[in-house]
């Protein structure tokens, strides 16, 4: 069988950076291939040039369907049947679902529309794909499950042979995500080409035949997926072996900092009995809408419960704000904080010292600048952030450089619980790594942790203990030593 | 077609339309003058200005962008083509023909600077208004022209028709650009693949320009009709007032953004129509006309223009929230 793309020797050059180098790529008609590395593999600039939107450098060949090309243009390779969905979708929120899938309709020169015919298009894509969604709707009043579907139909509509996803999981639930796959090998069944770009690489291996590796512009190899599983990829794409599990310890012997009894509020949870010691890393997952959030919100005081106690060393507390919540030593760090929780533009230091300028402030509200700079340059060592100058603004750090300030910020205030709330939700290994290593490091300093995520390794790996949410409920708990992956997918989606 | 219909209730055009029905009962109780064919002929004629640069503004603000330098674009379009009409005897077609030129070059101006310069539309826009004023004004020290040719004084009046009391009513210049510039505006929006692609620019700029569609043709065509608008309501204007005076236009455009956002457009881009600007204007030139008819100050007019304004666009934001957040939940 005839490849349906062979890349050879691409290569690309942004000014200084070699964003690829030689890198070659055969995709099959009908196989599911994933492209999988870090931040800055490559990935990007490898699905840019197969769209057509850069060229790559002379050299460099293109051949789809056994025709050349020194380069492709958006427009040939629409024409050649090259789709990319993007992880926003490219969707149009003010217009229909029908005019979405039917889009390219809208392409050329100056004519006429046939809404007829727009609502046909739309209407065979669905068909082909067997969804079906009501034409007439707008897609911001769509689910974002949904709004994916109608992305897949209008590369459907555009006769795709090789869709290209990009991080299509990234904010589906796990029902969600099963429902895609399907639909993924739905495609390949119509000898459809897929490229699956992805974080998630439990996932990838779940659906995917071939997997290619990139690293620092550079391919690592294309594997068969069976013989890949989520450590050796790590692996491959980091060139770094990573040691994941938490040693075995005795807590028993350390306080108990947070002791929740009969936590409820009626519409999010009920009955939550929880106790959180000194150094202790409590992991807590479940499906969305299990009621993790809105009781880590709760602890944060942000979502007062309705019945029950809870207790911070044995003292009650009936927090009002997340103002009280920091000042009794608890912080919160939700998914979007670590991704929005900064001031890009500010210095790293002002970013670093905003949860506790009141802490710092004296006479007048004035902030004295040698202690400023003490408190900064403690937690840039203490986190091991890597800056030339923490007057640079946070934006010239790299991904998992912003994430410890992040956490700097709230290690400011000194907490005595830290919740986290996803926090590497997109990102990518090393960067999660390490963040991983420094809350190892503040539960060996004695605070008590609970890490919330989606993802069940995540929780099993770096937790001493594991709760299960379901439906506002506690339903089980696992020691983290003695469970394996799969016992807690069980009791997540049981 | 029942499902229409349901989408037609919850749409923010049925309740403007439930809101002017409800003005228009209230007003036609309350004067005797309100309801009667003179007034809504009047009414018709002299909110034409504001309708059809309101239609110019409606595509400006749907592709995302904005404009506020059309009062000034409409100055100019007006000065320059009456100044030659009365200079060199220029004939109906030739007059317009001159002021929409004259106003697709004041938008191209405004396109290529929006484009090129990749800053926000409202500040090159505030900027080009007092560029094209200023020059305006300094360059006819602002003299009015006071004597129009004859023909153009005596404009047009199709199907005349003459009541008891000698007043003559028929389809005059202003009703005449109205209709048609609202025809064509719809026309395009709706009708044409380009229409299409403004919507969906002004929805999504990003994913508009990877599936190919050219942004900057695109503003150059949206801020062009803006001009091509202007200079048409630049020329019913000047019909209506029988004079030509470089100062009296510019101070218009916020009344003809109001009219537009009534209508349900957004500043954000991609959402706004037709049918939902005529009633934008239709209530903006019924409230303006009732509080003067019932002998309210006109500096209430204003109020109750403003306080209108906050009150629709707060009921469109909240009952949107409330059906993001009833998705949301189920």
């Amino acid at each position: 069988m005839a490849s349906f793309l062979e890349l050879t020797n691409i290569s690309k050059r942004f000014g200084g950076v070699q964003a690829l180098a030689d890198v070659s790529l055969t995709l099959e008609a009908g196989e599911v291939h994933c492209l999988v590395g870090e931040n800055g593999s490559g990935k990007s600039t490898l699905i840019k040039i197969i769209s057509g939107v850069q060229a790559p450098e002379s050299g460099g060949h293109i051949v789809i369907e056994g025709r050349e090309y020194a380069h492709l243009t958006p427009v040939e390779s629409t024409r050649c049947g090259i789709q990319v969905i993007y992880q926003d979708l490219s969707l149009f929120p003010n217009l229909t679902v029908a005019e979405n899938i039917a889009v390219g309709q809208h392409l050329g020169g100056f004519h006429g529309v046939n809404w007829d015919q727009i609502r046909q298009v739309a209407k065979k894509a669905m068909e082909r794909i067997g969804v079906s969604l009501d034409l007439d709707a707008k897609v911001s009043d769509l689910s974002i499950a949904n709004r994916q579907l109608v992305a897949i139909c209008r590369a459907m509509a555009a006769d795709a042979k090789l869709v290209i996803m990009d991080e299509p999981t990234a904010s589906l639930t796990r029902h969600e995500v099963d429902s895609l796959l399907s639909l993924v090998r739905d495609l390949k069944r119509k000898n459809i080409c897929i490229v699956f770009v992805s974080h998630r690489l439990d996932e990838v291996l779940e659906v995917a035949e071939r997997v290619t590796v990139l690293r620092d512009g550079k391919k690592v190899g294309t594997f068969d997926a069976s013989e890949m599983n989520n450590r050796k990829l790590g692996v491959l794409m980091t060139g770094k072996e990573f040691h994941y599990a938490l040693s075995e310890t005795d807590l028993s012997a350390q306080e108990t900092v947070l002791s929740v009894r009969n936590l409820g509020r009626s519409g999010d949870y009920a009955g939550i009995n929880l106790d959180v010691r000194a150094g202790e890393i409590v992991g807590i997952t479940g499906l969305l809408g299990s009621g993790r959030t809105e009781l880590a919100l709760s602890l944060f005081g942000m979502n007062p419960p309705e019945t029950g106690e809870i207790r911070l060393r044995g003292k009650a507390l009936a927090l009002k704000s997340n103002r009280e919540a920091i000042d009794h030593g608890i912080a919160y760090v939700s998914e979007d904080r670590l991704t929005m929780g900064l001031v890009l533009e500010q210095p790293i230091s002002s970013n670093a010292i905003v949860t506790i300028l009141d802490k710092l402030a004296r006479r007048f509200n004035l902030i004295p600048a040698d202690e400023r700079s003490e408190t900064v340059d403690r937690w840039v060592k203490d986190l091991s952030i890597k800056v030339s100058n923490t007057e640079n603004p946070v934006k010239t750090l790299s991904g998992g450089n912003q994430q410890r300030v992040v956490l700097a910020k709230w290690m400011a205030t000194s907490p005595q619980l830290l919740i986290l709330d996803s926090p590497t939700v997109g990102v990518d290994i090393s960067a999660k790594d390490g963040i991983y290593e420094i809350v190892r490091g503040l539960a060996a300093k004695g605070v008590a942790v609970i890490l919330i995520s989606d993802e069940i390794p995540e929780v099993l790996y770096h937790s001493h203990r594991i709760l299960i949410m379901r439906n506002g409920k506690i339903t089980g708990e696992f020691d983290a030593h003695k469970s394996s992956e799969d016992e807690l997918r069980v009791a997540v989606n049981a | 077609m029942p499902e229409s219909f349901a989408r037609f209730r919850r749409s923010h055009e049925f309740w403007l339309l439930m809101v002017i029905a409800a003005l228009v009962v209230f007003l036609s109780i309350a004067t005797d003058s309100f309801l009667t064919f003179q007034n809504l002929f009047d009414l018709l004629t002299s909110y034409a200005f504001l309708g059809i640069l309101a239609a110019g503004l409606l595509v400006v603000l749907i592709s995302g962008g904005i404009d506020i330098s059309f009062t000034a674009t409409a100055s100019i379009a007006q000065y320059v083509t009456m100044l030659l009409a009365n200079r060199y005897g220029l004939d109906w077609f030739t007059v317009f023909a001159l002021a929409t030129t004259v106003g697709i070059a004041c938008g191209a101006i405004n396109a290529v600077l929006v484009d090129r310069l990749n800053i926000s539309s409202i500040i090159v826009t505030i900027a080009t208004l007092n560029i094209f004023f200023g020059l305006l004004v300094f360059v006819t020290g602002g003299k009015y022209i006071y004597s129009l040719p004859d023909w153009f004084s005596k404009g047009i009046y199709w199907f005349e028709y003459i009541d008891a009391n000698e007043i003559s009513y028929g389809i005059n210049l202003q009703i005449l650009a109205l209709v048609v510039m609202f025809a064509l505006t719809w026309l395009i929006l709706n009708r044409t693949n380009i229409g299409r692609q403004i919507y969906a620019l002004g929805g999504n700029r990003e994913a508009a320009q990877r599936l190919g569609f050219n942004v900057f043709r695109l503003n150059l065509l949206v801020y062009c009709y803006m001009g091509l608008t202007a200079g048409v309501a630049s020329l019913t204007q000047a019909q209506l007032a029988q004079s030509v005076a470089p100062t009296v236009l510019v101070g218009k455009e916020l009344d003809v953004l109001a009219a537009v956002v009534l209508g349900g457009a957004s500043l954000m881009g991609g959402v706004g129509t037709v049918l939902g600007t005529i009633l934008g204007l239709t209530l903006l030139a019924v409230m303006q006309n009732g509080l003067i008819l019932m002998g309210v100050s006109s500096y209430w007019s204003q109020f109750f223009v403003g306080a209108v304004i906050l009150i629709s666009v707060s009921a469109t934001a909240l009952s949107s929230r409330r059906k993001r957040k009833g998705a949301m939940t189920a």
